[in-house]
């Protein structure tokens, strides 16, 4: 039997065992990353194969939750593509703008980066006293570390080019504490920010939004997947509510092609249409 | 034969691709896949300037997107490239691997895995390692081996680090390297 398919094999076993011992399901990642991501970690644990990690998922709790920190360690900024929060700035806001109310979903939020980014945003154009944002993640690591706020200061450099970038309106030093090797981000932010546990792949609708945020999150599944994930954003959304997505995403090969309109495509800021 | 080409390539690689994207025929039979390391800017001006350049269209690939013949895909700034094994694209934004992000070896490892003997791999100039794993994995699993003679290269490190760590097929001069590709194809020259 070749090697691929030997090594196919046994990460589906894997994703087996995950699914049967803690209820994730992985089985529709998309496979070449999840798999390097799996073959990683056996290095870092100095195993010599993907089946050694088997008994180890079964038995051990803490070698689970490292694998599933490993499942959520992604590139990500505040204000990443300056372009689209920009965008976001300029003409979603003024649409947002038109409610006495507004909800904001993040779904796969991260370590939080673009949520605070977003609520920036809000606070400056007026709108954050009316909005509640909701920050989800499947990871509970990951949201501890959102919701703390508290990010590498070495970082600032960067997120504050980005925040000039996206039309930032004041000072982004105004916006965190830098303390030692850390910068925390100011408490007011938070106030109107839920975080909170809900899995894409299981989890059902809990809101009526007005904007549905996944950036980047979508690539890492399969089709079958995709139009899952989509379908909830579908559902959720309020008549003419905006899904925005990364900017090499789309929603061409989705089952939910008709329901939305491409409102500014570079950026990936689709509406729902009005007619479905 | 081949069904596709995986190129990578870092510093000087804006010279090396104008003078072999040129060579590809209109009607040339494989998919070519290249990772440029670079700024993450965000906007397609790769793509868009070796598509002026080029026979055969150059684009950057979304996710799920079927990997087809007679097609230059770039991949996009800020994110891994991969081919899954239904020869589709996808794409990841994990930590960088060697300092980039997309990173050569993360392309060429997957493409390895999915074409096997039928996939050629190629290392152009560079400042990096990057690549190194990436060429080893398209040896180790049949694929042929091409890397760009140090000497002819802008930059000679990346060549040369994917050099000593696999027993390279084909050691080729830039000028080279273009009519190689297209004979290859057309006369189905093979390879042990």
């Amino acid at each position: 039997m070749n090697k691929i398919d030997t090594l196919e094999f046994e990460v589906n076993m894997l994703l087996e065992a995950i699914l049967f011992r803690y209820g994730y399901d992985f089985r529709h990642y998309a496979r070449a990353s999840l798999q390097r991501r799996v073959l990683n970690r056996v290095q870092l644990s100095d195993l010599d194969s993907v089946s050694d990690m088997i008994p180890k998922i079964m038995h051990e709790p803490n070698f689970f939750n490292l694998f599933l920190k490993d499942m959520s360690i992604t590139v990500t900024e505040m204000f990443r593509d300056p372009f689209v929060f920009k965008q976001i700035r300029d003409s979603v806001f003024t649409q947002l703008k038109t409610y006495s109310r507004v909800n904001i979903w993040h779904a796969g939020c991260a370590t939080g980066e673009e949520v605070y980014s977003m609520a920036i945003m809000l606070k400056e154009e007026g709108l954050l006293k009316r909005t509640q944002i909701y920050a989800t993640d499947f990871n509970n690591h990951s949201l501890e570390v959102a919701a703390k706020g508290i990010y590498p200061a070495a970082k600032m450099k960067l997120f504050t080019e980005n925040y000039l970038k996206s039309g930032g309106k004041e000072s982004f030093a105004d916006y965190y504490q830098a303390k030692y090797e850390c910068a925390k981000l100011a408490e007011s932010l938070k106030e109107h920010i839920t975080f909170a546990n809900h899995n894409l792949i299981k989890d059902q609708v809990f809101a009526q939004m007005h904007l549905v945020m996944c950036r980047n999150v979508l690539i890492y599944f399969d089709q079958n997947l995709q139009n899952r994930v989509l379908d909830l954003f579908k559902q959720s959304l309020i008549h003419r509510g905006f899904l925005i997505l990364g900017d090499k995403e789309s929603l061409d090969f989705s089952s939910v092609n008709n329901a939305f309109d491409k409102y500014q495509y570079p950026e990936r800021i689709y509406r729902r249409s009005a007619y479905v | 034969m081949y069904e596709a080409i995986v190129i990578g390539v870092s510093a000087g690689g804006l010279h090396a691709l104008s003078q072999i994207i040129p060579e590809f025929p209109k009607d040339y039979p494989l998919a070519v896949i290249i990772v440029q390391h670079r700024l993450n800017d965000h906007n397609d001006f790769l793509a868009e300037y070796l598509n002026n350049l080029s026979n055969i269209k150059v684009k950057e690939p979304q996710s799920l997107e079927a990997v087809l013949p007679s097609n230059i895909y770039v991949a996009p700034a800020g994110y891994h490239l991969l081919i899954e094994r239904n020869k589709t694209f996808s794409l990841s934004v994990d930590p960088p691997v060697s300092y980039s992000i997309p990173s050569i070896d993360v392309l060429f490892q997957s493409a390895a895995m999915c074409y096997q003997m039928k996939l050629i791999g190629l290392i152009l100039t560079g400042a990096n390692s990057d690549g190194s794993e990436g060429i080893k994995a398209v040896k180790e699993y049949g694929g042929l081996t091409l890397v760009q003679e140090p000497s002819t290269a802008e930059v000679d490190f990346m060549p040369k680090s994917a050099i000593n760590n696999t027993d390279i097929d084909h050691i080729i001069p830039l000028k080279q390297i273009g009519r190689f590709l297209q004979q290859l194809e057309f006369n189905r020259v093979t390879h042990e």
